[in-house]
């Protein structure tokens, strides 16, 4: 539950003092930093799920972590070792379903492996005490208020190593999600790159979900690249719209959050859906007056790229 | 939670007859088995049509969405089973409406569902600051993981009414829906109305959704909309053949399911989805290797029947 101290501070119309009085607290920092992280490579990795269409597998990973998360109280190994854990064999199964099935039906796969997760999870509590009640709220709404200097570091350490994996195989993985028949003539890997994406995504939502939680990974990884994909063809501009979008929104998102007593997720979601809508319909206006001005035979200056 | 008290149970013995006899002797077991039976129905027959459209996502996506649904109603006041009601009939309409092509469909599902889980993370800290406490006996937990062997009169009754009211509006519609759903462009051809069935169809899938969630949980309603369904789909091309064993896998599964949880005292959702897993593992792996013996058969001259 956010800790905001509304009554103690609000918000005055001098953005600068508000600035510092939000950067004054250690833990706010501490959010800002995660965030940023946690927002740059949500937009990268999200960029590339939205042209995958894998919408639903990355939903399911940030589900996953709600097993881990429990199966690794239960066993007494550390939180981060149980999200790896379990994120990675998520990615395999969804894998192996995947071409067990060939390729015929990857929501039923996705799906499939999304309910034993849940189910193992719900095992985990059950075998536990109900202590954990109040930690199953925890796991998916996350706290991104309260994350500690540990935290951050883990995070910026496998930030660092996942977008250094990420960006060796960006290329070839580009290609394959674009045309993947075209991409297994001229001899790219197209399946091997899809599993390894599929595991730095799980790797990059365990990481995220223990600290903004499965709502909010969710949310950084989809809506920001959904939107930039309505804004530019390009791939490169479009992971660059991504991330500079999911950076926007937690930034908005934690501050709104910080000087309201509401949820951050709900703000950063909000935002982000906001935008989408806007975008989606802006986009829509213009289709519709492009084609008038198609339609209209005198005219025939279409100005701008499709 | 299951409510059984483990002192007071009668022993699992070899002798079955005796042990149904007793099971069913308990008032909870005989609803617990009504209700599972009745859900299990309209679950295996429109999951069918969900795997056949490849709406995995958007069933998925319904049960969080009821989620939410059921915590604003739980946090503004409103009677649960009526928000839920609306907030996901509105929900899978926007779904339907945003993401008209195969293509697009999984992003629009996922910004939309981003959106709905952070909304249901600000109504559930409005619920915690507000009502919480209040005793309206309302749970989060409950909902995501719901309790089949606390199903009380009441609500089996209102199950009973929706689900009959479902399956036969399911089976209005049933030839067309099968129509364009294998070949939508023919049937559009053809004068179906394929996209007005399209939404139909997600209406139909948000109710089934969302009164099972609320009775049963979200954990549950999945596992039994998607992994019978998947199976049939395996098994048999068929539809109505697959219709039909979707139902009765579900049946199956669900009575299995509660059985064990009773004898075992696990939560009988955790039985149930593991069972349909197990089952769907199953299932996948013989084709998988029924195919690769045929393949190997081929060789020497074997006709292969697929």
């Amino acid at each position: 539950m956010p800790i905001a101290f509304a009554d103690t501070l609000s918000p005055s119309w001098d953005l600068v003092a508000d600035i510092q009085i939000l950067l004054h607290y250690h833990f706010m920092q501490n959010a800002y930093l995660a965030g940023t992280l946690v927002a740059v490579i949500a937009g990268f990795m999200g960029y590339f799920m939205v042209l995958r269409s894998q919408s639903f597998a990355g939903h399911s990973l940030a589900n996953v972590g709600f097993a881990g998360a429990t199966g690794a109280v239960l066993f007494g190994i550390p939180s981060i070792a149980g999200l790896f854990v379990a994120g990675v064999l998520a990615a395999v199964g969804i894998q192996t379903l995947n071409l067990a099935e060939n390729n015929r039906q990857s929501d039923v796969a996705v799906g499939a492996v999304f309910t034993a997760s849940l189910a193992l999870g719900f095992l985990f509590i059950a075998l536990a005490t109900s202590e954990y009640a109040a930690n199953v709220y925890d796991v998916l709404f996350g706290n991104p208020l309260g994350i500690s200097d540990g935290d951050v570091v883990i995070i910026a350490c496998s930030t660092l190593v996942l977008v250094g994996a990420f960006v060796l195989i960006a290329r070839p993985l580009f290609f394959a999600s674009i045309d993947p028949d075209v991409a297994a003539a001229r001899g790219v890997p197209v399946r091997t790159l899809g599993f390894v994406y599929l595991v730095l995504l799980a790797l990059v939502v365990a990481v995220a979900v223990q600290v903004v939680g499965v709502l909010l990974i969710f949310a950084l990884l989809v809506t920001p690249a959904a939107i930039a994909q309505y804004v530019t063809t390009r791939p490169l501009v479009a992971a660059a719209v991504a991330v500079l979008l999911s950076l926007i929104f937690t930034w908005i998102g934690l501050a709104v959050g910080y000087f309201t007593p509401y949820p951050v997720g709900f703000f950063i979601t909000t935002f982000a859906f906001g935008t989408y809508v806007l975008v989606r319909s802006g986009r829509f206006v213009l289709n519709r007056v492009r084609q008038r001005w198609l339609a209209s035979p005198g005219d025939s200056s279409i100005g701008g790229a499709a | 939670m299951s409510v059984v008290m483990a002192g007071v149970l009668p022993p699992f013995t070899l002798n079955l007859w005796q042990d149904i006899q007793a099971m069913l002797h308990y008032g909870f077991m005989q609803q617990a088995f009504l209700a599972g039976t009745i859900l299990s129905v309209v679950a295996g027959l429109i999951g069918y049509f969900v795997v056949l459209r490849h709406q995995a996502f958007a069933g998925e996506s319904l049960s969080d969405v009821a989620f939410t649904g059921a915590v604003g109603g739980a946090a503004l006041g409103i009677n649960p089973l009526a928000s839920l009601l609306v907030t996901t009939v509105v929900v899978a309409l926007a779904m339907g409406g945003l993401g008209e092509r195969l293509r697009g469909r999984d992003v629009a599902i996922g910004t939309v569902l981003a959106w709905v889980l952070g909304l249901g993370a600000l109504f559930l800290s409005l619920f915690n600051a507000h009502v919480s406490g209040a005793g309206t006996g309302f749970s989060g937990v409950k909902v995501l993981f719901g309790d089949i062997l606390g199903i009380s009169t009441d609500q089996l009754h209102i199950i009973a009414l929706i689900s009959g009211l479902t399956v036969l509006a399911l089976a209005a519609i049933t030839r067309p829906l099968l129509f364009a759903s294998l070949d939508p462009d023919v049937a559009a051809a053809r004068g179906v109305p394929v996209r007005a069935l399209g939404l139909f169809f997600m209406v139909l899938l948000a109710i089934t959704v969302s009164e099972a969630t609320l009775v049963v949980g979200a954990l549950l309603v999945f596992a039994l909309l998607l992994l019978p369904a998947a199976i049939a789909h395996q098994v048999t091309t068929h539809p109505f053949a697959a219709l039909a064993l979707a139902a009765g896998i579900a049946v199956i599964v669900t009575w299995s399911g509660i059985t064990i949880g009773f004898y075992t005292n696990y939560p009988s959702s955790v039985c149930i989805s593991l069972l349909a897993f197990v089952s769907y593992i199953a299932v996948v792996g013989s084709k998988r290797l029924q195919r690769g013996l045929l393949s190997g058969n081929r060789m020497h001259g074997v006709r292969n029947p697929g």
